[in-house]
């Protein structure tokens, strides 16, 4: 996982609500057996007009914002499916880091195994964002992780709360299952504590 | 009051007897107990074994089933579409080499992994559940700490058996009284998620409870925890009773004799301790649930069936207006509407949701001697092979077919619209999953969810129509 520590980008706003794992990658997408490659279908019917051509009204089809690497959010982003390919199409497409006042749970945890920064804060805040995203490629955001603050255009520094043992394995880009492996002893002596207790529930 | 004394929830339980080790910031390894995998969410993560020289951990506690992208049409010449047919052999090339069991699709075992898991006894209570699925909440129906995770994570349990947690929130959901004529398990979970919304459940495990969830039989309840996510909850639970034991036992993969016993005596110790304490706790009386239908592209867009469009000007924010304005103008209805007097194109009987041998028995007892609308496709997907027997063995294939409906193999099929089973843009469709998002069911399709007999009379009238109209009580 490519580490992240401080990413400085143009933002774009997509302030909608329940922007769901459908809307970021729909399921036909999904008949592959690679991760990447998947950032051309990245919010679909939201990109592309029926007949294929990019719809010129979506933010992401705008310059400067095509070259995005922060979103900012809605609420409840990426509810819905555990499909991993919605990450995986947000950063083939460049996106780094989402700021919104609300995650699914599922969605939020595979931001993190795939090196993207998902950060909560209030509506408001989201808000203000949004206006500076707006103002374009004058207008980059500053998200140092290493800190946990945002930066806005105006200097202002917007502090972020995100669970230390996420922030340590994005900081690093850690390879989660090493670090689990370092356990295995554990994980092999409750194997078989369990297999005395509850035989029939690990063999 | 001591650590041990403290009064646990069902949740806590299960929990507390998984945690392999409490790393210093509080995040647990978490043992997994079952492994249910699909095509869909797997190829990566087996790949990522292979590219970092590992093996999986733990083969037998593995299960693998093609279900989202396979044809549900006759299978006997092997799947024609080139991307589809590629990842339901990567599945059988990656099952071979690592020795996962798995149940090919010409195997009556085949199905939806959330049918196959339970009617297999893979699933059973106090266990720890996880597939590369969002609705594995479906397993939570057995007392079982059942949730989806992402292929990253799926790499993981693969290579350790465990993941690494923080413990969910505890909300309890209490549903009282007693369910009215036509009102169904399905009923009961949108009106949940009318109650408490798409996010209400975030961060949270939901325990349902309440008169109305004990007299369920173990389809309802599935139907229940299956949406638990679209209410925002990763898991779902119902204590395990004796209504769980009965439907468990003798299933292929549940204990035998003394170890049944054994078993038994320990999933009795599982339900929530008097006392023991929720985070959020919800109240739902079964007055208050009527048939329900989704009207636009959230789950948590549910009226009653007897009911109108509602008016995106009543909601409190201009982002909550804009957004049902765009739900609106996507679904092609106007505020006001009457529900009754939306007219359908296709109604899909299937899904994780609602694709048992009781949800097909349900709705055959509407299409019985009745005949589709003119104009309607009607599709009934069973949730597996079995399930699709047993059907045939009571005749409602017959109702079905007789009634105009197709007859398909069992997979996700329209669901998702990942496989040929797809809307086309602007169809309108009652369906039986659990989701309404845009595009879902297939590119400008429209959805509207409801319980099995709320789509049969759907299908028989051509319209959203209220089941209770069209069958005796």
């Amino acid at each position: 996982m490519q580490p992240f520590t401080t990413l400085i980008g143009i933002a774009a706003a997509l302030p909608m609500p329940n922007i769901d794992t459908d809307k970021i990658i729909p399921a036909r997408f999904l008949k592959t057996i690679k991760r990447t490659g998947l950032g051309s279908a990245l919010f679909h019917a939201m990109r592309y007009r029926p007949d294929g051509s990019e719809d010129p009204e979506f933010v992401l089809n705008k310059d400067p914002w095509r070259g995005a690497q922060i979103l900012i959010a809605g609420p409840n982003f990426g509810c819905g499916s555990s499909r991993e390919h919605a990450p995986w199409a947000l950063l083939d497409f460049g996106i780094r880091c989402i700021i919104a006042p609300s995650f699914a749970d599922i969605f939020y945890n595979n931001c993190c195994k795939n090196g993207i920064l998902p950060i909560r804060l209030p509506q408001e805040v989201c808000d203000a964002l949004a206006e500076d995203a707006r103002i374009g490629a004058n207008a980059r955001l500053v998200v140092d992780l290493e800190r946990q603050v945002v930066v806005r255009p105006n200097g202002e520094e917007i502090p972020f709360d995100i669970d230390p043992f996420r922030r340590r394995c994005l900081l690093e880009g850690l390879d989660d299952i090493a670090l689990t492996l370092a356990h295995v002893d554990k994980i092999t002596a409750y194997e078989a504590r369990r297999r005395a207790e509850e035989p029939w529930a690990i063999g | 009051m001591a650590e041990q004394d403290r009064p646990r929830t069902l949740f806590d339980k299960i929990w507390d007897a998984h945690v392999v080790e409490r790393l210093p910031d509080g995040t647990a390894i978490l043992y997994i107990d079952r492994h249910l995998v699909h095509e869909v969410t797997s190829p990566q993560a087996f790949e990522g074994l292979r590219l970092a020289g590992r093996r999986p951990r733990r083969p037998d506690l593995t299960f693998a089933v093609a279900d989202h992208n396979v044809p549900t049409s006759d299978r006997s010449a092997g799947i024609a579409e080139p991307e589809s047919r590629l990842q339901v052999e990567t599945l059988e090339r990656n099952v071979a080499e690592f020795g996962i069991t798995y149940f090919p699709l010409t195997d009556a075992r085949q199905g939806i992994v959330h049918v196959v898991g339970p009617e297999q006894g893979l699933t059973l209570p106090g266990l720890t559940i996880v597939c590369g699925d969002s609705h594995t909440s479906t397993h939570g129906a057995f007392g079982a700490l059942a949730f989806g995770i992402g292929t990253s994570e799926v790499e993981h349990v693969l290579a350790t058996q465990t993941l690494l947690q923080k413990p969910a929130k505890n909300m309890l959901i209490e549903v009282n009284g007693r369910l009215g004529f036509g009102c169904t398990a399905k009923d009961v979970v949108l009106a949940i998620i009318g109650r408490i919304g798409t996010a209400g459940g975030t961060g949270h495990v939901i325990e349902y409870a309440g008169d109305v969830i004990r007299a369920l039989d173990m389809a309802g309840r599935m139907t229940i925890c299956n949406m638990s996510i679209e209410a925002g909850a990763r898991a779902g639970l119902i204590a395990p009773d004796d209504t769980t034991f009965a439907w468990l036992e003798g299933r292929p993969y549940t204990p035998t004799s003394e170890a049944w016993a054994r078993a038994v005596a320990y999933w009795r110790t599982l339900p929530s301790d008097p006392g023991a304490s929720y985070d959020t706790r919800v109240v739902l009386h079964a007055d208050e649930i009527a048939p329900l239908v989704t009207w636009g592209t959230s789950p948590e867009d549910v009226v009653p069936i007897n009911g109108t469009v509602p008016d995106p000007d009543q909601e409190p924010s201009e982002a909550r207006r804009a957004a049902k304005r765009r739900m609106l103008d996507y679904m092609g209805l106007t505020p006001g509407c009457r529900l009754q007097d939306i007219r359908i194109d296709v109604v899909f009987i299937g899904s994780c949701t609602n694709s048992r041998i009781e949800d097909l028995r349900a709705a055959a007892a509407v299409v019985k001697g009745r005949k589709v609308a003119d104009g309607v496709r009607a599709m009934v997907v069973p949730g597996s092979g079995l399930v699709k027997q047993q059907a045939e063995r009571e005749g409602l294939d017959r109702i079905f077919t007789a009634a105009g409906f197709e007859w398909r193999e069992a997979g996700c099929s329209m669901c998702l619209g990942m496989n040929p089973d797809q809307l086309r843009p602007g169809q309108r469709c009652a369906s039986t999953s659990n989701r309404n998002f845009e595009g879902r069911q297939g590119p400008g399709g429209r959805t509207h969810l409801m319980s099995p007999a709320m789509a049969a009379a759907a299908a028989i009238t051509g319209r959203l129509a209220d089941v209770r109209e069209l069958v005796a009580q």
